[in-house]
C-alpha cells in the first residue's frame, strides 16, 4: 500500500474504447506513479497498444476519464494539451522516425519546434542525447533508411527524450531486437530512467524486460486491467492466462536465465 | 546583470569566481539560461578558480546539466579548476552522463570554392543523366526479353493483371481524356476562326483542326495526360512496393519483377493509349465542329464535307502510329523511376516527379523526331 502515498502522474478511469460493436477496453482503470517503470502485458490483440494510443490521444474513447500530470485531457484547451505533450515522450513500435530528416534533425525536431534555443545548443543537446542512448555521433548525418533496426529504436528513444519528458511511453521497445540488443536496451532504459528520473510506461511482450527493469506490472485481459503488482504477485496469481504467460515454457526459460 | 542573478548569481572572491545557480534549469528555461552561461564564460585573467554551487537548483534536466557542463569546459580549457559544490545526489547521474557527451569532435565539412561547387553540380548532373539513360536502356532490354518470352509462352503472361491495368489506365481514363481533348478542340476552332476570319479564310479552319488534331495534338495531349495520370501512378505503386520490400520478396520467390509487375503494366499502357488517343481525337474534332457551327456559323454538313477533303487515312495513321511508342516510353520511364525509390517518403515523391517530367520531355522530343521522319518520307 506504499504505492498509494506516491504521486500519480497518469490515471485512467472507466475507459471504454470500442471498434464497432466490440469493446476493446471495457471500463478500464489504471494508475501510473511517478518514477516507476510500469510494464504492461496482455495477449496479442488484447488492446495494450489501443490503451496507449488512447492515452496519448490517437484513438477516441467512448467513455471514461484520462488524467495526465493532473490535467484532464478531455477538457484541456489546445495550449494545455500542448503543455502536456511537451512533458511526455513516445517511442513508437517501428520508431516512426521522419524519413526525410537526418538522425540529428529527427532528434532536434521537437526542440526546434517547442524551445527557442540557439542552433549551437540544439546541436549539442541532440548529440548528447544520441550519446546517452549509446549511439556514436557519427550517425547524426545519416537518414533513417540507412539505419539498422536497433539503431532506429535508439534514435527514436533519443527523439522521445529530446525535451526531457517526465513520462515516457514505450511501445514494445525490445521487439525486433536480438536478445543481446534487447538486454542492452533494457539496461539503457533503466539507466536513463534513473538519471533523468523518468516515469516509464512500457508495453512489452518481453519477459526478460519485465524481470529486469519493471517495478510494477499491469496485466490487460478482457478489456480490463486484471492485476497490477510485482513479478512476485504475477507468479503467485492463479489466473489461468497469467499462469500460462508467466509460468509457461518460455517464461521458465526466461526465469532460468535471470 | 540583475536579471542574471535570478538564474546564476556570481561574485568574485579574490581570484575565485563563485557562481550560485538558482531555480529551475530545464528545457523550457534553456532560452534564458544559455545567454547567462555565455556571459559567465567571458575570459577574466583574475580568475584562478571557479566554484559552482548547485544546491539551489530545482529541477535540473539534460539541458541545464549540459549548460553547466559547457561552462565547466570553457573554464577548464583555460586551465582554471572548476569545483561543483552542494550537488544534490539525484543530479549526480545526469551530470556524469553529460560529462561524457559531446567529447568527440565531428569533422565539419570545409566550405568549398564556389566555382568548384558549380562544376561539381554540372558534373554530377551529367553523370545522373547518363545513368538515367543507361537505366532506361537496361529496362528496355529486360522488357524486350520478358516480352519475347511472353510471346513464345502466352500462357505465362499475366493476362489478369494486364486487364486490371487496362481498366485503370484506359477505361477509367476515358471521361477526363474526352473532356480535355474536347476543350482543346473548341479552343483551336475558336482561335482559328477568330484570326482566319480577318483574311476571309474561315473555311480553312477545318483543314487546320483536322490535320492538327489527327497528326499532333490528339496524341500529344493524351500522352501528356497519361504520363501525368498513369505514369505517376505506376512509379508510386512500384516505389512503395520497393519500400515495403515486396519486390525483394518476389525476387526471392523466383519471380522476375519485370515479368510480374512491369510487363503487364506496359502492355496495358500500349493497348490503352492508342484507343484513348483515337477517342480523344474524335472528341477534339467534335468540339472543333461544335464551335465552328455555333461561333463560326459553319454548318455541320459543310464541316464534314470539308473535313473529308482536308484529311486522309494517312493523316490519321501518322498520328495514331505514334501512340504505342509514346505509351511504351512512358511505361519504361515509370518503371525505371519506380524501382529507383529508396527508403524515404521524400524519395518516393522525387521519383514520381521525375517520372512525369522525364516522360513528358521524352514524349515531346519523340514527337519532334516523328515529325522530321514523316516529313522526310513525304507523309
Amino acid at each position: 500500500m506504499a504505492a498509494l502515498s506516491k504521486e500519480v502522474v497518469l490515471s485512467a478511469r472507466d475507459v471504454v474504447v470500442a471498434f464497432g460493436e466490440r469493446n476493446i477496453l471495457d471500463h478500464l482503470d489504471l494508475d501510473v506513479y511517478r518514477g516507476e517503470v510500469l510494464g504492461f502485458v496482455g495477449g496479442s490483440g488484447a488492446g495494450k497498444s489501443v490503451l496507449m494510443r488512447t492515452i496519448i490521444g490517437l484513438i477516441p474513447k467512448r467513455e471514461g476519464i484520462i488524467k495526465v500530470f493532473g490535467q484532464y485531457l478531455d477538457t484541456a484547451t489546445e495550449e494545455q494539451l500542448v503543455a502536456v505533450e511537451q512533458r511526455w515522450g513516445i517511442l513508437f513500435q517501428q520508431g516512426a522516425l521522419f524519413s526525410s530528416l537526418t538522425v540529428l534533425q529527427n532528434v532536434q525536431f521537437p526542440i526546434r519546434e517547442y524551445l527557442n534555443v540557439s542552433e549551437r545548443l540544439m546541436d549539442e543537446i541532440a548529440v548528447a542525447k544520441l550519446e546517452m542512448v549509446g549511439l556514436s555521433p557519427d550517425v547524426q548525418s545519416k537518414f533513417p533508411s540507412e539505419l539498422s533496426g536497433g539503431m532506429i529504436k535508439r534514435v527514436a528513444l533519443a527523439r522521445a527524450l529530446a525535451l526531457d519528458p517526465e513520462l515516457v511511453f514505450l511501445d514494445e521497445p525490445t521487439s525486433g531486437l536480438d536478445p543481446i540488443g534487447a538486454g542492452e536496451f533494457d539496461e539503457l532504459i533503466k539507466t536513463l530512467q534513473r538519471t533523468l528520473g523518468l516515469t516509464v510506461y512500457m508495453v512489452t511482450h518481453d519477459l526478460d524486460s519485465l524481470h529486469a527493469i519493471c517495478d510494477r506490472i499491469a496485466v490487460l485481459a478482457g478489456g480490463k486491467v486484471i492485476l497490477t503488482g510485482t513479478m512476485k504477485d504475477m507468479l503467485a496469481s492463479e489466473h489461468p492466462w497469467l499462469k500460462s504467460y508467466f509460468r509457461g515454457k518460455r517464461a521458465r526459460m526466461a526465469n532460468l536465465e535471470s | 546583470m540583475s536579471e542574471d542573478d535570478n538564474i546564476l548569481r556570481s561574485s568574485l572572491q579574490g581570484d575565485r569566481l563563485v557562481l550560485t545557480a538558482l531555480g529551475p534549469w530545464t528545457a523550457v528555461h534553456a532560452h534564458d539560461l544559455e545567454p547567462v552561461i555565455d556571459r559567465q564564460s567571458v575570459p577574466n585573467n583574475q580568475v584562478r578558480a571557479v566554484d559552482i554551487d548547485l544546491s539551489q537548483v530545482k529541477p535540473l534536466d539534460t539541458f541545464g546539466a549540459w549548460l553547466i557542463e559547457r561552462l565547466v569546459r570553457v573554464w577548464n580549457a583555460r586551465g582554471v579548476e572548476v569545483r561543483m559544490l552542494g550537488m544534490p545526489e539525484d543530479y549526480r547521474g545526469l551530470i556524469d552522463e553529460v560529462q561524457e557527451a559531446n567529447t568527440k569532435v565531428v569533422p565539419v565539412p570545409v566550405p568549398q570554392n564556389r566555382v568548384i561547387v558549380v562544376l561539381e553540380v554540372v558534373g554530377k548532373t551529367i553523370v545522373k543523366i547518363i545513368d538515367a539513360t543507361k537505366l532506361i536502356l537496361q529496362m528496355l532490354g529486360q522488357v524486350s526479353v520478358v516480352g519475347a518470352r511472353a510471346v513464345l509462352h502466352p500462357t505465362k503472361f499475366r493476362w489478369t493483371s494486364m486487364v486490371v491495368h487496362i481498366d485503370r489506365v484506359g477505361w477509367n481514363g476515358v471521361p477526363i481524356m474526352l473532356l480535355v481533348t474536347f476543350l482543346i478542340g473548341c479552343i483551336l476552332a475558336q482561335q482559328g476562326i477568330f484570326h482566319f476570319r480577318k483574311f476571309g479564310a474561315d473555311i480553312f479552319v477545318i483543314d487546320m483542326i483536322g490535320i492538327l488534331v489527327l497528326r499532333e495534338v490528339g496524341v500529344l495531349i493524351v500522352s501528356v495526360m497519361i504520363a501525368g495520370r498513369s505514369g505517376s501512378a505506376y512509379t508510386a505503386e512500384l516505389g512503395s512496393m520497393k519500400m515495403r520490400e515486396e519486390i525483394d520478396a518476389l525476387r526471392t520467390m523466383g519471380f522476375d519483377p519485370v515479368e510480374v509487375l512491369i510487363l503487364p503494366r506496359i502492355v496495358a499502357l500500349v493497348i490503352s493509349l492508342p484507343i484513348l488517343a483515337f477517342l480523344g481525337s474524335m472528341s477534339a474534332l467534335y468540339g472543333g465542329g461544335l464551335v465552328a457551327w455555333l461561333y463560326g456559323g459553319i454548318d455541320p454538313d459543310v464541316f464534314l464535307a470539308r473535313l473529308r477533303e482536308a484529311i486522309s487515312l494517312e493523316t490519321f495513321l501518322v498520328g495514331i502510329i505514334k501512340a504505342p511508342v509514346m505509351a511504351f516510353v512512358i511505361g519504361l520511364v515509370a518503371a525505371v523511376q519506380g524501382l529507383q525509390v529508396e527508403g524515404s517518403a521524400e524519395s518516393l515523391g522525387a521519383r514520381t516527379t521525375s517520372s512525369v517530367v522525364i516522360s513528358i520531355f521524352l514524349v515531346i522530343v519523340l514527337d519532334g523526331f516523328f515529325a522530321i521522319f514523316f516529313a522526310s518520307i513525304g507523309m
